[in-house]
């Protein structure tokens, strides 16, 4: 255990030669040894070494917070995402309700042009669209996660007819078409709540899109965990735990969800950029949010009507979500790198 | 494998009942008026009397699910005429039988999915395999970036721009469509070539890492390893070895993707505006159509279990490691 002593008096920026082998298995810190670091800290090290890891992550933060601060950026700017600047100002669009100026009306009062037909601002929906984007794929993810963790571990962990029993719900679950599930039920559970004829509140609506995600969203990590739990219980320190006498609630937040930690995370960051897609892809199909409520999914639907005399107004949605999407896949990779060394590429 | 078939066939008849079941509460019998959901928007007195009739509300709702059961295996009378067997009632929208609907529709389905399965397994399985063969040099590492970066597009994204570009800028191809294969099989080709491009770049980086990685990993294994000792050419264990090995779980996502994507390939013929059982999916929605939402839903299952199924049994003619048991 020297090395790792010398590495932790070095600092975390200079781990010496061969940190990476050692580093593992510091988690095993001797008595009165001050050297161990716990898992956090090893994986916050090992991902700040990571410089795509690094980068990616700041761009998804940038997301985050272009989406937080949605409303001081437009207050900013001085534009927001409702007023149909085309239409009040009749220079702008002409008369096929198309942005007079070249590239979609990009000039410097609007940065990325106007929408074509309402001549809304692109860059004040864009914001806005990412902000209701993020916010529900976020609230998707975290109920998703939840739900796989109780009924991952209550199934590995109580085995018997308790697993039998969420296992053959698991695969029900999964044999839902869940595309098709995600359009079809949409319009279904938002007629429970608000009569057909009504229009309906953008909360309700959100909320409706937020249960039928989740409904279906968690099974795969809930597989995942179900079996990796279904290790752990075997191991010793679990049955060390059994035998002391913990009772089972201590004994699954004290001694396994901290060892599942890894898959969450990675699974996590992997559902995350999934769920914006397919809201955004219920946008695209129109089952999604509707007008006014700015959407990143409905700017696609937009694009595609208008591609062929305005292709501009695509640009900006999409290569936002690919950016988005990109840096987020390979922060998922680089996560995974930073947990599990020794899964390698 | 006869046994195996017959319980998994038997488990897929179980799990098709309850998703027909949950599909069919929630759709009759959990709203305050279905007939009113069924109806939409712009619904008239007239037209929500024709559905209320149609559905036969008056019943209790598991009657009213035997005999849409019922129907579906042996058929049923209805108030518009008889609809024989498998019948899954009648379009509220415009009156069609559902069934023939969806037969109608399905033929373009399957050949966007097959073409575009070809395209990706072709191109994902390929590439995998040069980066596998050629690990950690140059080719490797951009193989790897260049899927990481296709699978970051958007299909609702890609396809508009592809239109854009090939279509009505450089005039190379007609706007997309679907002409019978057995009709015009070069129209066939050429009218769902974009496509069949535009479609598999969300699946080709997946099948490109992980056809990698299972390669790289098969490589490893001491079977192959110790034929490579033994001097076998360096191709002939890349492919009679290592190869086999690195199907199954290629094969697992494949199948899963496939049966997937022959319930509806939603968003891909949504935005060529190819009339498959996705675009009727979507449009049936649209309209608060639920016997045609229905259908497809039900159709759908059965081809994701289906091809569950097929998987399973894949694996034993893979692999004959595995018992099918």
């Amino acid at each position: 255990m020297t090395s790792s002593s010398q590495a932790a008096g070095a600092g975390a920026d200079n781990p010496g030669p061969g940190g990476e082998a050692d580093l593992s298995s510091t988690r095993v810190a001797k008595d009165g040894e001050p050297a161990g670091r716990s898992p956090g800290q090893l994986m916050w090290m090992r991902f700040k070494r990571d410089r795509t890891g690094m980068i990616s992550a700041c761009v998804v933060l940038a997301f985050f917070l272009i989406a937080a601060l949605a409303p001081v950026i437009s207050w900013l700017y001085g534009k927001d995402p409702y007023t149909r600047y085309g239409q009040n100002n009749p220079e702008l669009l002409n008369d096929n309700s198309y942005p007079v100026k070249p590239n979609g009306g990009i000039d410097s009062e609007f940065w990325f042009g106007l929408e074509p037909g309402l001549g809304r601002d692109v860059f004040t929906q864009l914001i806005y669209g990412i902000r209701t984007s993020l916010s529900l794929a976020l609230v998707v993810t975290l109920l998703s996660v939840l739900t796989a963790i109780v009924i991952g571990v209550a199934g590995g962990y109580f085995g018997g007819k308790v697993d039998y029993f969420l296992g053959r719900f698991t695969d029900l679950m999964m044999s839902f078409p869940n595309q098709l599930f995600f359009v079809a039920f949409t319009p279904v559970v938002a007629a429970l709540l608000v009569d057909p004829r009504d229009e309906m509140p953008t909360w309700l609506r959100s909320c409706v899109i937020i249960y039928v995600m989740w409904l279906l969203g968690w099974m795969t990590l809930a597989r995942l965990l179900r079996g990796q739990t279904l290790s752990l219980r075997e191991r010793e320190f679990i049955e060390a735990a059994r035998v002391a006498g913990t009772p089972p609630g201590r004994i699954v937040r004290k001694e396994l969800l901290p060892n599942l930690v890894t898959p969450i995370l990675v699974q996590a960051t992997y559902m995350l950029p999934n769920n914006v897609t397919a809201i955004a892809g219920l946008s695209f199909l129109g089952v999604g949010l509707l007008e006014p409520t700015p959407d990143w999914g409905r700017m696609f639907a937009k694009g595609a009507e208008v591609y062929q005399s305005d292709i501009t107004y695509m640009f900006f949605p999409g290569g936002a979500m690919v950016i988005f999407i990109l840096a987020f896949n390979l922060l998922g990779d680089s996560v995974r790198d930073a947990f599990d060394p020794k899964s390698g590429r | 494998m006869l046994r195996f078939l017959i319980r998994r066939s038997l488990g897929a008849v179980v799990i098709l009942l309850i998703i027909s079941a949950v599909t069919f509460f929630l759709f009759y019998a959990v709203p305050r008026d279905p007939a009113l959901l069924a109806c939409g928007k712009n619904c008239t007195p007239d037209a929500l009397e024709v559905i209320r009739k149609n559905m036969g509300i008056d019943e209790p709702v598991p009657v009213q699910y035997w005999h849409f059961m019922v129907g579906i295996l042996a058929g049923r009378e209805f108030a518009a005429g008889d609809c024989p067997a498998p019948c899954f009632g009648y379009s509220f929208a415009n009156q069609d039988p559902v069934w023939e609907t969806i037969l109608d529709r399905f033929p373009t389905t399957v050949s966007l999915t097959v073409g575009g399965a070809v395209v990706f397994l072709i191109i994902g399985l390929g590439a995998g395999m040069i980066a596998a063969w050629k690990k950690g040099t140059l080719v490797d590492k951009a193989f790897s970036s260049l899927s990481l970066v296709l699978s970051s597009m958007q299909i609702y994204f890609i396809g508009p721009l592809v239109l854009a570009l090939v279509v009505y800028n450089l005039n190379l191809l007609d706007q997309p469509k679907y002409v019978p294969l057995t009709e015009d099989p070069v129209g066939w080709f050429t009218g769902l070539l974009i496509p069949w491009l535009v479609i598999q770049i969300i699946f080709t980086a997946n099948y490109t890492r992980l056809s990698r990685s299972s390669m790289i990993e098969q490589l490893q294994e001491d079977h192959v390893r110790a034929a490579r000792a033994k001097g076998m050419s360096g191709k002939y264990v890349f492919f009679r070895y290592a190869w086999r090995g690195s199907l199954i779980p290629i094969v697992t996502i494949f199948g899963v993707d496939l049966g997937s994507l022959f319930g509806g390939a939603m968003i891909t013929e949504w935005t060529f505006s190819l009339p498959g059982l996705g675009t009727l999916a979507v449009n049936s929605v649209r309209n608060t159509d639920l016997p045609m939402v229905m259908g497809v839903m039900l159709f759908a299952a059965t081809f994701i279990i289906l091809f569950n199924i097929i998987v399973d049994a894949a694996y034993a003619f893979i692999d004959p490691r595995v018992r099918l048991s």
